[in-house]
């Protein structure tokens, strides 16, 4: 898909991008937020430190479309499934739930048990992350 | 095998060599003995050090081997580290876990995921005791990497050495306690950056006193590099926050000529050969003459940039990860031709899994092969005076100068800092690496170019997990606080508030007798917010 594709696809997209629990490596967070602006995006970064409640709160009082979580503390597990408990109390199941970092290969099929969308790791083309997103979105 | 052997795939993307390095330096085919001025070199030993801090290079003294260490509980790393010393080894290295780095106690709702995970868990006292126990502080030493809380880290060590009775002046060993990249890219910040800075003043200096031996400061630019920096800003950001910590510590009475040397360094080193070593010659050369011509600093020592490198990091990749062996050995000779201290080698599954014992040994090796067998060590900076080098090393240094006058010109780090500036530029650096790689752009053998089709990439296990950590953690913490005296707990901590609040005051005497009470660090670290505050990340993307 090409990048001018890709910039239709999210125009109009709100997505929440968050950093749960204390890993403080924000660079990935960071790039994956300019990238879906450039796309076209209205992107919102909570930045470092913050509790799953507090990214769903955000969540839901942005309206956001999407969530993507970046993590790089090994904790994955645990912080993903809060963070969708909290979106569910808060009759948020609607919003799509995105992960990236260092997550082990084995993990990714147990993330999208728990409801995650898609699993993006350093090593994937920025492009097949936007274009992933935006086919998810559609 | 020979050109019209290739696949047609690797063929036609076979990249062209550019003719700038990745930090944006012009690099001519050809150089010769015009482009080279002698008396910026000087010989090696003497100022302004182009050539290293030692007149006999690594025929005097090698590089350190700085080896691969595993974490786990207290209990658990006393075991290991017990191990390693008898098997000769001399230095510990500790990592602690996030909620330690972030100054939080087991039980804060934050911690739980994370308790014990990246590094030890070291609350209070009590677990430092057992992660030292049986252990000859005056005979090992102990690198902690440690930012945000690295002070109360240092008195819990200058605690456990008072409940051994071992002097401190005894103590040798190194806390990161760099906070100002911690702000940037490695996020472990707890209070705004004027009174951290405080902080980091009142270790170095009163570490300077009570354990002279001690490094109580690791200036780190490997974080910046790995988030995106270009060599040369990886230098200008490094030595910009230096100097921040020189000034700082200057206005709090320190004497130049005296906690300058025990200023050190720590880079990355990424796979551009030239772009590496010139980058720690100019370093070397810049930093000796701000601590000459600006501070007045006279006694060599004083001058001297003295850093560890770390070889990998995130040069390495996961697509063929044998490369990744070549990558380390090429990088090596990079840190050893710019006059590195010490040597840590990445194992090259490091980019996707726990390393191995197979791998870790490897790393080893790599350093090994390349002190006693190649002799690249023989003769000091022996590319010293090469055509090429010597103009790719002035030229990076006005690289680095440029990148250090924009921070001056926006007013500074510190301000820079609070703004989100330096972040900014950044991220927008990170994203920048990261397209020219998704691109091809940037040659990474194995991932953009020259791949195996049918190759699988997996990312393995990256970090431990052991269940009951967490659990024995929070058990063992709650015995402290059922046996701890907790009005003597409260008198400590109430002196600790009090001279936080007092800017003339050193918080260090007081951090260690809070640590002898057996305060949490998360009651230390409140303490101090109470008269500090909190840092406000800028998030203006």
């Amino acid at each position: 898909m090409s990048t001018q594709a890709s910039t239709a696809a999210l125009a109009s997209r709100r997505i929440l991008i968050g950093k749960p629990g204390l890993d403080g490596h924000d660079i990935g967070a960071k790039i994956i937020a300019l990238t879906l602006r450039n796309a076209g995006a209205e992107v919102i970064y909570t930045g470092l430190r913050r509790s799953p409640q507090q990214i769903a709160q955000v969540a839901v009082d942005e309206g956001v479309d999407a969530v993507g979580l970046s993590i790089l503390s090994g904790s994955h597990k645990e912080l993903v499934a809060d963070v969708i408990v909290q979106l569910r109390a808060m009759k948020a199941e609607g919003v799509k739930v995105f992960v990236g970092g260092t997550i082990p290969a084995e993990d990714h099929a147990h993330l999208r048990g728990l409801g995650v969308s898609a699993v993006f790791t350093a090593d994937m083309p920025l492009e097949r992350v936007v274009a992933e997103l935006a086919e998810s979105l559609a | 095998m020979k050109r019209d052997q290739l696949p047609n795939a690797a063929r036609a993307a076979e990249p062209r060599l550019r003719a700038v390095s990745p930090s944006g330096i012009e690099v001519p085919t050809q150089v010769d003995a015009s482009a080279v001025d002698a008396s910026r070199i000087g010989k090696p030993g003497e100022y302004p050090f182009t050539r290293g801090i030692f007149e006999d290079g690594y025929a005097g003294r090698l590089w350190t081997i700085r080896q691969y260490s595993g974490f786990g509980t207290a209990e658990e790393s006393n075991e290991r580290y017990k191990f390693l010393l008898a098997k000769g080894q001399t230095g510990l290295s500790v990592a602690l876990d996030l909620p330690t780095q972030c100054g939080l106690d087991p039980t804060h709702p934050m911690a739980r995921p994370e308790i014990g995970k990246v590094g030890v868990s070291l609350s209070n006292l009590s677990e430092a005791e057992i992660l030292f126990r049986d252990l000859d502080l005056s005979k090992i030493s102990t690198s902690f990497t440690i930012n945000g809380t690295a002070a109360i880290v240092y008195a819990m060590y200058l605690a456990v050495a008072d409940k051994q009775g071992v002097r401190r002046d005894q103590l040798t060993g190194t806390i990161q306690n760099d906070i100002l990249k911690e702000y940037v890219a490695r996020g472990t910040w707890i209070f705004p950056v004027r009174p951290s800075m405080r902080l980091i003043a009142d270790s170095i200096l009163y570490s300077n006193e009570t354990s002279p031996r001690f490094n109580p400061i690791s200036i780190a630019g490997a974080h910046v590099r790995d988030a995106g920096a270009t060599a040369a800003e990886e230098m200008a950001y490094t030595l910009a926050n230096g100097l921040a910590y020189v000034d700082e510590l200057q206005a709090r009475g320190g004497d130049v000529e005296k906690f300058a040397k025990r200023l050190s360094f720590f880079f990355y080193v990424h796979m551009d050969f030239f772009d590496e070593i010139a980058k720690f010659r100019a370093g070397r050369r810049l930093w000796a003459r701000f601590m000459k011509e600006r501070y007045g600093a006279r006694d060599p020592k004083a001058q001297h940039f003295r850093f560890g490198v770390v070889c990998g990091g995130s040069s390495l990749v996961a697509p063929q990860p044998y490369n990744n062996v070549v990558r380390v050995a090429v990088e090596t000779m990079a840190a050893v031709f710019g006059g590195a201290q010490s040597v840590f080698t990445c194992a090259f599954d490091e980019a996707f899994q726990i390393p191995t014992e197979f791998s870790a040994e490897l790393a080893v090796r790599t350093q090994q092969i390349l002190a006693y067998e190649s002799g690249i060590g023989r003769s000091v900076d022996p590319l010293g005076g090469s055509y090429m080098l010597e103009q790719h090393t002035d030229r990076m240094e006005e690289q680095i100068q440029r990148v250090m006058t924009e921070i001056d010109a926006y007013g500074g780090v510190v301000r820079a800092i609070e703004d989100g500036w330096i972040q900014m530029r950044l991220a927008e650096r990170g994203l920048q690496r990261k397209l020219d790689n998704d691109s091809g752009l940037s040659v990474v053998v194995g991932q953009n170019h020259f791949k195996k089709e049918d190759e699988e990439v997996r990312v393995g296990e990256v970090f431990t997990l052991d269940p009951t950590v967490a659990s024995r953690a929070l058990e063992k913490f709650q015995r402290v606080m059922d046996t701890r005296d907790n009005a003597a707990v409260q008198r400590s901590l109430e002196r600790l508030s009090r001279a936080a609040a007092q800017d003339r005051e050193n918080v260090m005497p007081y951090l260690v007798d809070c640590c002898h009470a057996y305060a949490t660090v998360g009651e230390m670290v409140a303490s101090l917010k109470q008269q500090w505050g909190e840092f406000k990340e800028p998030v203006n993307l």
